[in-house]
């Protein structure tokens, strides 16, 4: 294994620590463990995330003006504990509620709904809204549901705008909970990658070989085949998205009136033709940018012939699974709302937004 | 009886069978999940365990809570707030006891298990922890009405324990990472159900010394 890190166990807090000497404008907990704003006005909702770390910039990259107010790392790979994000929300909390954006796994889930709990015993109000968005998990009654991947940057950077442009907490739940329902997902991956606790692959690969479907641990995907040229990687993936038929699951919010745990089905539907999208071309750690650029090449190309519209795009590394080699495909069926917040300022360490004074053209190429 | 001194041998004996079985629990979890159970349940463990001094001046009720909070904050994943909820949900019914008879250890475990149980959003037959806790409450209460000894019906919980880790085994799982496995997460034991048999062991060793 070679990585540029001191003893294993101490690289999570060393990172943090390197992130919060990179931007002073963040403030950094080591116990617990969390990332926050400093700046966030009185009365503007919050808006926390959260996860095992090892997949930068995701959370902490993205707590700045216009997306997260907070972020709780774990150990790489692993969920953070509800102490982190108890301690995360009393800290980011306005006044005007805290929201939860939870990616769909097990650990994730149990432990922000134990401190959503912790935080409706103080008082501050509270939401969890799930994302689940990879399409390579099927049949998702049967297990856990699907797992939440790259949608979860474009959730918190819609929701982050919504929340600073004054959306109450409800709307900003609201917003998350649509978003989650018009976004799918789907990744390959070229090559395995090392957690450094652990000193080896988390799985192994063939040099000839890839995995298709693959979530953001190395976790088992839809199959495991030859590797192919990226036009024919890219169409697979993209047959995956738009083959995927409605998606009916149930999730957990807390209702707002009792602050009780409440059953709440959600509804995907199939993509069609004339549909509007925002879309994600993800690498995953070890991809370089050229690459990315291949990748959105075919698939801007895929989604002409399918008759669909690309409204806005990002292409590059937000979500990774440390230095894995691959990518991911995210799209989101966009309405207007979603466009613009899209558009608002953000400024944090792993994406920033021009105001829309200062640049009109950013991202926006294929825009009507 | 169940003693304050009983339950910080529980606590002690419990971090001791973690330790001691991290490997055991670590190779379950690699071979249906991610392989961190060993590593989360030792580094939970041994956390109550340095806390035990700190917890010799606290009433049960307290005893408990503060497991149950330190479990949640240190244990991780999945089950961290699945153990941390048994002793919070469990402490609650404890209320100004200083010691539990064989009656108020099953409200105890009621109350914990069903706030497992509502967390986990889990039934029977998922292949979880749950898997060795429901037949362990039915084993309980069965003898308690056969007004049973303390130890005897600890010892009998052991035995369900054991029968119901070893049940999961040919089990399909249906929560967890394990689930994402389908068909293939048969013929493996699950590593919560384990890490759940030792703890129930290690309270019945704790009572019967
Ligand atoms: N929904 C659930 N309900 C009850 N127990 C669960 C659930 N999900 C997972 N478990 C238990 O947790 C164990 C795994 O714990 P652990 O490995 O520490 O967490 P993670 O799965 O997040 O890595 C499983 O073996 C299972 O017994
Ligand atoms: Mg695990």
């Amino acid at each position: 294994m070679k990585k540029l890190i001191n003893n294993p166990s101490d690289v999570v807090n060393e990172q943090l620590l390197g992130l919060a000497a990179a931007h002073p404008e963040l403030h950094l907990s080591l116990a617990p463990r969390y990332v926050c704003r400093k700046d966030i006005p009185q009365g503007k909702v919050a808006v926390v995330s959260g996860g095992g770390s090892g997949h930068d910039p995701l959370h902490c990259g993205y707590v700045g003006f216009g997306m997260l107010d907070g972020a709780c790392p774990g150990e790489i790979f692993t969920s953070p504990t509800p102490d982190q994000m108890y301690e995360c929300a009393k800290h980011v909390d306005r006044g005007a509620g805290v929201l939860f954006i939870v990616k769909n796994y097990t650990g994730d889930v149990l432990n922000f709904e134990t401190s959503a709990e912790l935080c409706k015993m103080d008082g501050i109000q509270v939401q969890c809204i799930l994302i689940d968005d990879d399409v390579a998990v099927k049949g998702g009654g049967h297990t856990s549901g699907r797992r939440g991947v790259g949608l979860t940057v474009l959730a918190e950077k819609i929701v982050g705008a919504a929340a600073q442009a004054g959306y109450s907490l409800g709307a900003c739940a609201d917003l998350c909970r649509r978003i989650n329902q018009n976004g799918r997902s789907m990744g390959v991956a070229l090559s395995s990658c090392i957690i450094p606790e652990a000193g080896e692959t988390t799985f192994l690969l063939d040099n000839d070989e890839i995995e298709l479907g693959i979530g953001i641990h190395g976790e088992q995907g839809v199959e495991r085949r030859c590797m192919a040229s990226v036009d024919i990687l890219v169409e697979l993936m993209v047959e995956h998205i738009f083959s995927d038929p409605e998606y009916v699951r149930v999730a957990r919010e807390m209702n707002s009136a009792s602050g009780e745990w409440e059953d709440v089905q959600l509804v995907s539907t199939p993509f069609s033709r004339g549909e509007s999208f925002i879309v994600l071309v993800n690498g995953m750690g070890g991809t370089p940018p050229g690459e990315l650029y291949g990748v959105y090449r075919k698939f801007a190309e895929l989604c002409d012939e399918k008759g669909v519209s690309i409204k806005r795009n990002l292409v590059g590394t937000y979500i990774s699974s440390l230095e894995m080699q691959g990518c991911s495909i995210t799209m989101l069926r966009a309405d207007d709302e979603m466009v613009r917040l899209w558009d608002a300022r953000a400024v944090t360490p792993g994406l920033c937004f021009p105001s829309c004074d200062d640049v009109t053209s950013c991202g926006t190429s294929n825009a009507d | 009886m169940l003693t304050k001194k009983n339950v910080l041998i529980w606590f002690e004996k419990s971090a001791d069978a973690m330790a001691e079985h991290k490997q055991e629990l670590h190779l379950l979890d690699a071979a249906i999940g991610d392989g961190d159970h060993g590593i989360n349940m030792n580094r939970g463990f041994g956390k109550l365990a340095l806390e035990l001094p700190v917890m010799g001046a606290m009433t049960l009720q307290e005893i408990f809570k503060h497991a149950g909070m330190v479990l949640l904050s240190t244990v991780g994943g999945a089950s961290g707030p699945l153990y941390g909820t048994l002793f919070l949900k469990g402490a609650a019914t404890v209320g100004t006891s200083e010691a539990l008879d064989a009656s108020a250890v099953l409200t105890f475990f009621d109350a914990g298990v069903e706030g497992l149980v509502a967390r986990g959003r889990t039934e029977e037959n998922d292949k979880t922890m749950y898997d060795v806790w429901a037949p362990v409450l039915r084993e309980y209460e069965l003898c308690l009405e056969a007004e049973m000894e303390f130890v005897e019906i600890l010892a009998a919980c052991v035995c369900a324990a054991e029968v119901g880790m070893k049940a999961t085994i040919p089990m399909l799982a249906r929560k967890g990472r394990a689930s994402y496995l389908g068909e293939r997460s048969i013929g493996h034991q699950d590593p919560g159900a384990t890490s759940s048999y030792y703890l129930i062991n290690a309270l019945y060793e704790s009572i019967r010394e």
